[in-house]
């Protein structure tokens, strides 16, 4: 589904990604793990589309069609969904429109009609209830005031009501408490399909214990530097990322969690 | 810079929707302004002497003043000589008794501009008063008003057939010694719409002034004055464009509002006077006095704008709150873009005991522009127990706009409390990559997050105008991304 080929990227004139190869299939669920800095987030952005960040060269494919000449908005109506680490807030525009908009944006690019209010209001509720947000919150400004865990949820109830072909999360679960961490984990199981694939973007292997990978892969200053299944995660974890030889301050700190 | 001003910067073809000119004979005054040219016009429309000698008295004023250059706006004087201060379409009697009456080419035009004025047409549940260049050419419902007693005409018809009214009132809250425009006004004045609202009386419709400028080089001169008496009710709403021209227009109108005791009048403007093209040429000049008395106990007046038109916007609808518990609200939306200008705002004067007032300003500029938020809360020595809450908030779209707050306080009584919040934001690269990331198109996300930032004003306008007011900003804000 997803093949990305020789990637690099850079902000700013700094070279971020430094050539990176990955091939995703679809029905699998493929971790990035890597210390701060090694450029996981540059990666999530630049799928996206975010024009921030440029791309110097390699290429990205999606299905046979290259992704990386399309904009943002074309990206995600052909099914690139991105969990962010940190949801912006849009002041009064209420949760519910903007999904709406959202909703109906992907329908009429597949050349389907528009959902009307009553139909988008009953499914909105659904899939609230799945990520256990109250649904008054659709009534709120677009994470406007939102706890991290409700921004967090948000963006996963997002991608259960876009019903994305490539999930991206990136870091869904930094700042969430084990409850929150067990809410997002089903919201992202519950995506799990076959013509589906899922990247997830991640500092600890704690969220793969929830959502089991079928890959993990190792970033390390802009380059894949191990892959593996499952037991590369555990490994990571029992050893640190020293024991690849990479350095990783946080890792160092935190090791006592 | 960043993405999205990169974006921003990509100027911008914006569509003026009612940028056309109707094409009709008209009597039209030679540009230039004398006492001759006054007596002309008020000959013209055979006004009682007490109108001619108010406006000349306001002329021999106006000569003494001096034009007004302390509002953060720039552009070349304009000279006074060179406007025509009379325009109207040629009719052959000198009112038409019906619509059956007025010229189908107005009518043509009106319904080009969404006011359709035939009797099978109408909107349902407003009243319209047409006024086109300098006259009034149509007003719709008149008759079901005049049965709850409502008068609702013309301000040319009430100087003929109110004069008491008219007399009693006119220049009472806008004096012609106030400010230079409005002293301009008072001289010149064509027409405009006049309300008076009975004792007791809940005005059973909206009623509306739509305001058309088409001549070449005149100047619109408009005048409403609208009484609620005591216990009255009515909801007021005008709606302005203009035809796309390279010359400037000026545009210098009064409002009076006059609320006695636990009298309630709802003011809405949606101002889209043509606003100039992408390179500042053309457009509007907006100079427009508008004040309210809340002269009895317990009167209620909202200013409710939503202003996306005009090369120059000057103007700052005012309350002066001198009855007991008086109430004075202003809710305000100010989009500029491109080259405009607009320097904006009110003033709540707290004259009575217990008074209270809200402002709340949404700035939002985009292009080149300039936007000024400008207010003054003053309380008097008697305003015991008065309060003013005032929030003021900026909205950027790219990085070559400005946003200014001018708030002045005067406080002459120490109970009085002030409550003032401000903000400036921008559209940022953040909000519109989430929104793009979800399949929302660019002109779709800056519409949404424009129109969230808007929420608070549109919520006060009329229902029906709210959604045009939202349609309006997106067509304003086309081209400012992408």
């Amino acid at each position: 589904m997803l093949s990305i080929k020789n990637l690099h990227a850079s902000v700013e004139g700094k070279e971020i990604l430094k050539g990176i190869n990955l091939e995703i299939k679809a029905g699998e669920v493929h971790a990035i793990m890597g210390p701060n800095g090694s450029g996981k987030s540059t990666l999530s952005q630049v799928l996206a589309g975010n024009d921030a960040f440029e791309v110097t060269s390699g290429s990205v494919t999606m299905n046979g069609e290259n992704l990386l000449e399309k904009e943002t908005e074309e990206r995600a109506r052909d099914g690139v969904f991105l969990a962010f680490q940190y949801p912006v807030e849009i002041p009064g525009v209420s949760n519910l429109q903007f999904m709406r908009t959202s909703v109906n944006a992907m329908r009429h690019h597949r050349g389907e009609s528009e959902m009307n209010a009553a139909e988008f209001m009953k499914l909105a509720r659904e899939v609230s209830k799945q990520v256990d947000l109250d649904p008054a919150f659709l009534k709120r400004g677009v994470n406007e005031g939102f706890s991290g865990g409700e921004k967090k949820r948000n963006e996963i109830m997002q991608a259960l009501m876009l019903q994305p072909k490539l999930a991206i999360l990136d870091e869904t679960d930094s700042g969430l408490d084990i409850d929150a961490l067990k809410v997002v984990s089903d919201g992202v199981n519950a995506l799990r399909a076959e013509d589906r694939a899922i990247l997830m973007v991640t500092h600890y292997q704690r969220l793969l214990d929830h959502i089991v990978p079928d890959f993990v892969h190792v970033l390390a200053d802009g380059k894949i530097v191990k892959s593996g299944g499952r037991e590369l995660a555990l490994e990571l974890e029992d050893r640190g990322y020293a024991w690849l030889g990479i350095k990783d301050d946080e890792t160092a700190a935190n090791s006592a969690n | 810079m960043t993405t999205a001003n990169k974006e921003v910067n990509e100027l911008i073809k914006r569509e003026y929707e009612h940028g056309f000119v109707t094409d009709i004979e008209v009597d039209t005054f030679e540009p230039g302004l004398s006492e001759d040219v006054i007596t002309r016009l008020s000959e013209i429309k055979k006004e009682p002497q007490f109108m001619l000698e108010w406006r000349l008295k306001a002329y021999r004023r106006w000569l003494e003043m001096e034009e007004p250059d302390w509002a953060h706006l720039g552009y070349d004087r304009i000279d006074y000589n060179s406007v025509s201060y009379y325009s109207a379409p040629k009719r052959k009697e000198d009112m038409p008794q019906s619509l059956d009456e007025v010229d189908p080419e107005l009518l043509k035009t009106y319904e080009k501009l969404g006011i359709p004025l035939h009797e099978h047409a109408k909107l349902a549940g407003v009243a319209v008063d047409a006024v086109f260049d300098s006259v009034s050419v149509a007003t719709t419902f008149k008759e079901p008003l005049a049965k709850a007693g409502v008068i609702f005409c013309s301000i040319s018809e009430a100087v003929r057939d109110y004069p008491e009214l008219v007399q009693k009132y006119l220049g009472t809250v806008v004096p012609h010694t106030d400010n230079f425009f409005a002293g301009l006004n008072a001289a010149v004045f064509s027409d405009g719409t006049f309300v008076y609202v009975p004792k007791g009386v809940r005005c059973p419709m909206e009623l509306s002034t739509y305001f058309r400028i088409n001549a070449a080089n005149t100047g619109q001169f408009e005048r409403t004055l609208i009484i609620a008496d005591e216990g009255s009710y009515v909801s007021y709403l005008e709606g302005c464009t203009a035809p796309m021209r390279d010359e400037n227009q000026l545009h210098a109108a009064v409002v009076e509002l006059v609320a006695l005791d636990n009298a309630e009048i709802k003011y809405s403007t949606v101002q889209n006077w043509y606003p100039g093209d992408e390179n500042g040429k053309g457009g509007i000049y907006n100079f427009v006095t508008k004040r309210a008395a809340c002269i009895g106990k317990n009167s209620k007046v909202s200013w409710t704008q939503v202003e996306t038109g005009s090369a120059i916007t000057w103007k700052y609808p005012s309350c002066i709150l001198r009855g007991e518990g008086s109430v004075g609200e202003f809710y305000s939306v100010a989009l500029t873009h491109n080259h405009q200008q607009a320097d904006t705002g009110t003033k709540m004067i707290h004259l009575g005991k217990n008074t209270t007032s809200t402002i709340i300003s949404k700035g939002i500029s985009a292009g080149k522009s300039s936007n000024v938020y400008r207010g003054l809360v003053k309380f008097g020595p008697r305003a015991e127990g008065a309060r003013n809450f005032t929030e003021c908030d900026s909205l950027l779209i790219g990085d070559q706009c400005g946003a200014h707050t001018f708030p002045y306080i005067e406080s002459l009584n120490k109970s009085a409390i002030v409550e003032h919040e401000a903000t400036t934001s921008k559209v940022s690269d953040e909000q519109m990559f989430l929104c793009r990331q979800r399949g929302i198109d660019m002109e779709r996300a800056v519409s949404m997050i424009v129109n969230g930032f808007c929420k608070d004003v549109f919520k006060e306008l009329p229902m029906e105008f709210a959604v045009e007011a939202g349609k309006l900003l997106e067509v304003s804000l086309e081209g400012s991304v992408g």
